[in-house]
């Protein structure tokens, strides 16, 4: 196998799934099953053809980077710049051909658990077309070599996103949250557009390679190092929109107004995980300051999320603060230096958190069809407070969800612990290195908290009692194209998969294919060397796994203790601290907050500017207005006697010729003929000389 | 005298077939019953494919005789037939603006005449010159050869025609 | 002018036939007098080929342009024929003056 053939087969895997979109968007409605198995087959070719291009990639080229460019665009000379082009292309490391399996394989099982999830819906065909696109440039994402295709993809997903939450666009709510999550991620991306035109416009290339080169060669934006950083920050800006972090966080959780798949596809494992995948990306180039923004940014994220998360009682809405928590630890993980621990974290992630949302989607089903079954419209099958008692009615949904959240809460065994395990230890060893301890602290807090809402989640949905003892009857199981997509996940929450060491992660392939690349800004402004680092890790390591461990088993033990053995009251604490809670259950009022600040700024803006604008300008305008008029009546008196005297009579003129003229027009074939031969004894009488 | 004595038979027999033509073609022109004109036309036809013999076209000449006078004649007969009120007696023509028409066609005439007249034609042939007797083979030959483009197409215009006329015929009929 | 037969002869033979088709076109309000006119145009034509054809070179160029002459003449009057009589059908009248729709 050599290299042109892994980049072809990469390239085939872009392509498929558009070839799916394309198929599904013309032709979805006259497909058999509308087209669901021919998706979800491309996905599949899509996924093996992933698997065979890691093996190959780690097997064969370990440490080689495979790319492809081509320029797209040659400007030529550019005067004041000298010659200019864009080059595109696309690239294959070692992190790229993971997130090509991440992302096949959770599409791939997206795929197949939507075609038992959405069958019947008004849209199905256009639905997995959309799927396919979303697949497409998530992909775009992942293997491209550059900031412009980067950017594209970028926009991509954005829409692909905006199109599947508003999937069910009667329903006001989805189509405000897909607004909602399309304009908040506008935000981030204006900064991330800025970002890049800063790189663009001081290296004239948007190549990654291209850009770290010139870096290394000691050119830096405006051979300024505050400039350094925020071309740096205004990059991660685009990852705070699209990875909902703090403060653009609030549109994930809206977003859960999409399918459930879509959920577990797009604002679990995948898209949200691109703003993840982007820092990894760009991580060369971020000097210390840089990274300590981006660590805080993680911390406050996955603490303010964690929180709001314990007391929400939709199950899906947990699962998306859970979400934007975990992706706030990726961030923290990649700020603080832990780049392959952060992006371990998102792949691992991408699998138990794929599988949560696909299960917490299995019991919506299920709610679904008994209530529906009951002639039941009222109660929502999605609050965790009308659910209950499911264990033994879902036994493979329950046991999946079990083994999830235990890969969530960072229980040994599992995939989650080594990830999980890996970023606390690079948060304590950053404590140690830059004395910014509030990051560890916040770590271990969230990991703690993270335990306890998950349990909570899984006592209160599955254990106990079912509230209505009739309804309990019609709850089954669901079918086999989501039980599977379920036990599949499940598999790849087990640590065997990325080491076969199961309490450290460092020795196993993972973290050998995925090093922490050299940074490329000046020493001055860099953040500790990867030997300093590794160093420090190596010696917080014992330590995080004891302290990770303990915090996870007592918010474990709390949550049993509240929701279980009833042991503690959570109501009557609820009630003590009253302000809190509703602080809580009202998501920190982060939305009043935007409605009242950024809403009410823009609508208050816009009445300013509305008023300036009837006022002044209008003013203005009419005051030239008049005076126009005024100047207007003047030429137009001059128009009409002057200028129209001479047209008119211009027109009389042609109108007395054509009233003489006229007569010659009969009608009459032979008077025709006559004239013509007029004429042709006109040309010899013309020509006779000649 | 001497000048009509220098007359030769060829010479004779061309100023009768050209009189003949030319007193026919006004009769067609003049005549206010169109019946009348229709029977003239057909001298005139007879006095054209004579010349034409004279110009040693017998071929053209038998050709014009059956097409124009067996067919052309006839269609333009069968079309006087269906148009005109024959039973209210209004075989009668009527015309329009004689004087203008006549004004110019004369001048017409004289234009052409004149040109004709003060043109310096080549004529390398002279008028007893020898001549092949017949043209048919000539034709024929000329037809499968040289011509024979312009001759498919022009059988396939006349299909077209055929076609053409019968349709624009039998629709009007179905009314 | 000569008194022998001459190319001229014939020429003017076809002018003087020329002006009397033209004539019946331009005057006769009879559709198919019109047509009879534009028969003797054709005619002249005809006469002019073939005695081009005779005096300006022996070939059988000029005949054969009048042989497609006549063909086309044949084509034409058929159909001018039937139009005619479609004519004579809409309006119940052959006469061209009275047939022009086209001016409005």
């Amino acid at each position: 196998m050599t290299q042109e053939l892994l980049l072809q087969l990469s390239t085939a895997i872009l392509l498929l799934p558009l070839l799916s979109f394309l198929l599904l968007i013309f032709f979805g409605k006259r497909l058999p099953r509308q087209g669901d198995a021919i998706a979800t087959s491309i996905l599949g070719v899509a996924l093996l053809t992933s698997l065979v291009i890691l093996i190959a990639k780690l097997s064969l080229f370990h440490d080689e980077l495979l790319d492809y460019t081509f320029t797209w665009v040659d400007f030529k000379n550019v005067a004041g710049i000298g010659p200019l082009k864009l080059d595109l292309g696309i690239m294959i490391d070692n992190v790229t051909a993971i997130m090509l399996v991440v992302v096949t394989m959770i599409s791939f099982v997206v795929h197949l658990f939507s075609t038992a999830y959405m069958s019947g819906d008004v849209r199905y065909s256009r639905y997995f077309a959309y799927l396919g696109f979303f697949s497409f440039s998530m992909l775009g994402i992942v293997i491209t070599n550059n900031f412009f295709l980067m950017y594209v993809f970028w926009e991509l997903v954005g829409i692909s996103s905006y199109l599947l939450i508003g999937h069910w666009y009667e329903k006001k709510s989805a189509a405000d949250a897909g607004k909602k999550a399309f304009i908040v991620n506008r935000i981030g991306d204006v900064g991330m557009f800025i970002g890049i035109n800063i790189l663009w416009a001081n290296f004239h290339t948007l190549t990654f390679d291209g850009v770290f080169s010139a870096m290394a060669s000691g050119h830096i934006p405006f051979d300024s190092n505050p400039w350094l950083t925020a071309a740096g920050i205004l990059i991660f800006c685009g990852a705070i929109g699209k990875s909902a972090q703090f403060p653009l966080h609030v549109w994930l959780p809206d977003a859960m107004e999409g399918p459930t798949p879509v959920s577990a596809l797009i604002h679990a494992a995948t898209m949200v995980a691109a703003g993840v995948y982007l820092v990894a990306r760009v991580f060369p180039m971020m000097t210390a300051d840089a990274l300590v923004f981006i660590a805080y940014i993680g911390a406050i994220t996955a603490f303010i999320s964690a929180t709001i998360a314990i007391a929400q009682n939709d199950i899906k809405k947990v699962l998306a603060y859970s979400t934007v928590s975990q992706l706030g630890y990726m961030v923290m993980g990649l700020g603080v230096g832990a780049y392959a621990a952060g992006f371990f974290h998102l792949v691992t992630h991408a699998a138990f958190k794929a599988g949560l949302f696909l299960g917490s989607g299995s019991v919506i089903h299920a709610m679904h069809y008994a209530l529906h079954h009951q002639h039941d419209h009222q109660t929502d099958p999605q609050d965790i407070r009308n659910l209950g008692g499911l264990k033994n009615r879902m036994p493979i949904t329950f046991w999946t969800f079990v083994i999830y959240t235990l890969a969530i809460s960072g229980i040994p065994l599992t995939s989650g612990f080594l990830s999980k395990d890996e970023i606390l230890a690079g948060t304590l060893a950053f404590g140690q290195l830059t004395g910014h301890t509030l990051i560890p602290i916040t770590g271990f807090l969230v990991a703690g908290l993270t335990a306890f809402y998950m349990f909570r989640l899984v006592i209160l949905t599955f254990m106990g009692e079912h509230k209505d003892a009739t309804r309990v009857e019609h709850l089954h199981e669901s079918p086999k194209p989501m039980t599977i997509p379920l036990v599949i996940l499940a598999c790849l929450c087990f640590f065997a998969f990325y080491s076969f060491n199961p309490i450290g992660a460092s020795s196993g392939w993972f973290f050998h294919a995925v090093e922490r690349p050299m940074s490329v800004v000046p020493n001055a402004v860099a953040a500790a060397s990867v030997e300093v680092f590794e160093e420090a890790l190596h010696h917080s390591h014992a330590t995080a796994m004891y302290l990770s461990l303990t915090v996870a088993g007592l918010g474990i033990l709390l949550a049993f203790a509240t929701y279980y053995w009833k042991k503690v009251n959570a109501e009557a604490i609820a009630k003590a601290v009253a302000p809190v809670h509703s602080f809580l259950v009202n998501k920190w009022y982060f939305d009043e907050l935007y409605q009242a600040t950024a809403v009410a700024g823009t609508v208050g803006l816009s009445r300013v500017l509305g008023w300036f604008d009837n006022k002044v300008i209008d003013g203005a305008v009419n005051g030239v207005g008049s005076i126009t008029k005024l100047t207007s009546f003047v030429s137009g008196k001059f128009d009409n006697i002057v200028v129209d005297g001479v047209v008119n009579f211009l027109a009389y003129l042609a109108g007395f010729f054509g009233l003489m003229f006229r007569k010659v027009q009969t009608g009459r074939v032979q008077t025709y003929i006559a004239f013509v031969l007029l004429g042709v004894m006109l040309l010899f009488f013309m020509y006779r000389g000649v | 005298m001497t000048l009509l004595a220098s007359l030769e038979l060829f010479d004779i027999i061309f100023y009768f077939f050209a009189f003949v033509t030319i007193v026919s073609a006004a009769v067609v022109v003049f005549s206010r019953n169109i019946v009348h004109s229709a029977f003239s036309l057909m001298f005139t036809f007879f006095g054209v494919a004579a010349l034409y013999v004279m110009l040693n076209a017998d071929f053209i000449a038998v050709t014009q005789v059956l097409v124009y006078v067996g067919g052309i004649l006839v269609l333009l007969l069968f079309g006087v037939m269906l148009t005109t009120k024959v039973i209210s007696v209004e075989m009668k023509t009527g015309t329009l603006q004689t004087l203008p028409a006549s004004i110019l066609v004369a001048v017409l005439a004289g234009t052409l005449c004149g040109i004709f007249w003060i043109t310096d034609w080549l004529t390398p042939v002279a008028r007893n010159a020898e001549l092949p007797a017949t043209t048919s083979s000539g034709i024929g030959r000329a037809l499968m050869t040289t011509y024979l483009l312009p001759f498919e197409v022009a059988s396939v215009v006349l299909l077209v025609a055929m076609l053409g006329a019968a349709m624009i015929a039998r629709r009007e009929r179905k009314r | 002018m000569p008194i022998h037969v001459s190319l001229i002869h014939f020429l003017f033979i076809s002018a003087i036939l020329f002006s009397f088709g033209v004539y019946a076109v331009i005057t006769r309000r009879n559709a198919i007098m019109v047509l009879m006119g534009i028969e003797l145009i054709l005619n002249s034509a005809n006469i002019n080929f073939i005695a081009f054809g005779r005096y300006g070179g022996v070939s059988l160029d000029g005949q054969m342009a009048s042989i497609f002459v006549i063909i086309l003449a044949a084509c034409e009057a058929a159909v001018a024929l039937a139009i005619v009589l479609n004519i004579y059908q809409q309006f119940n009248t052959v006469n061209v003056d009275e047939i022009n729709a086209l001016k409005e």
